[in-house]
């Protein structure tokens, strides 16, 4: 038996919609973060997976820049979170409906 | 054998650590089983000969972006555990692990349904092989890497350092303290 890159890519689809019902699921908002991160490196994972497939780098590559632009998201997103918590402290992602019409 | 080994530990590790960050009330305790699936994630990349990607993994993910995550849950005192029951809308965890499960099915169905020359049950790997970039094995896959940043993506290479300075330019911009009067300095502090 060899690890083919089939079993990265379903392991992959299993984080993913693991992440994705905890988005769902879950009203703290930086819990919710934390599975948006599982979704991108679910992914990273798919990615890395395909580079081995077609022998191109261009698959790491993607993931490099994948994981600049989560940084920088975890940046700027945490920092509403503490933002809005200044103002708002304990709230849940069920009671920011400030812009509800 | 021993890939097959590496590979059963790295996902099971993966996949506990995700499935505890859904289902922990704690958030400290989530972050925590957050770095432990992103641990695992590391060493499948190690298992795929992608080296410095799980280097950068281990010291960007783990090392940067949870230690951020614990340092805002430490600093807005939200440590306490959620109450998991309370669902907002009626039905809301059920309809979530039922769109997740829906979500999975399509996935795998989209894998294996068609395969190259549309046979079923394989895996639908659909491209070609690279002629441009392709990983040769007797250079490190770092060098490989570079060279491909370098030369190909040095635009978007630019413009993510740009993001980078914008992003944490915001950072600071939304946490500042407003008003024209500072907080209580330290020397204020001590006479007191």
């Amino acid at each position: 038996m060899e690890v083919t890159q089939t079993w990265y890519l379903v392991l992959s689809a299993m984080l993913f919609s693991v992440g994705l019902v905890g988005l769902l699921i879950r009203n703290n908002p930086l819990v919710m973060f934390m599975c948006v991160e599982l979704m991108l490196n679910a992914s990273n994972l798919s990615f890395v997976a395909f580079s081995g497939v077609y022998n191109d780098i261009a698959g790491q590559t993607a993931v490099f820049f994948v994981l600049v632009v989560a940084a920088a998201e975890v940046v700027v997103g945490l920092s509403i979170v503490v933002a809005l918590m200044r103002i708002r402290p304990a709230a849940t992602a069920d009671d920011l409906t400030a812009l509800k019409g | 054998m021993v890939d097959v080994i590496v590979f059963a530990v790295g996902a099971v590790v993966v996949m506990g650590g995700a499935i505890g960050v859904v289902l922990n009330p704690n958030p400290v305790r989530a972050a925590l089983s957050l770095v432990a699936s992103f641990f695992g994630v590391a060493v499948l990349f190690v298992l795929q000969e992608a080296h410095f990607l799980a280097f950068i993994q281990v010291v960007v993910y783990a090392g940067a972006i949870v230690v951020l995550f614990l340092f805002v849950i430490m600093l807005l005192g939200v440590d306490s555990s959620d109450d998991l029951s309370v669902q907002p809308l009626v039905g809301q965890r059920l309809a979530g692990v039922g769109v997740g499960i829906a979500v999975l099915v399509l996935l795998l169905a989209g894998l294996f349904m068609s395969g190259p020359g549309g046979e079923k049950g394989t895996v639908a790997f659909t491209g070609a092989q690279s002629s441009t970039a392709a990983i040769s094995s007797d250079h490190p896959d770092v060098n490989q890497l570079a060279v491909d940043l370098f030369t190909r993506n040095v635009l978007a290479f630019q413009a993510t350092a740009l993001l980078l300075t914008i992003a944490t330019v915001g950072a600071v911009v939304m946490v500042k303290e407003r008003g024209a009067t500072p907080k209580a300095t330290i020397e204020q502090d001590e006479t007191n």
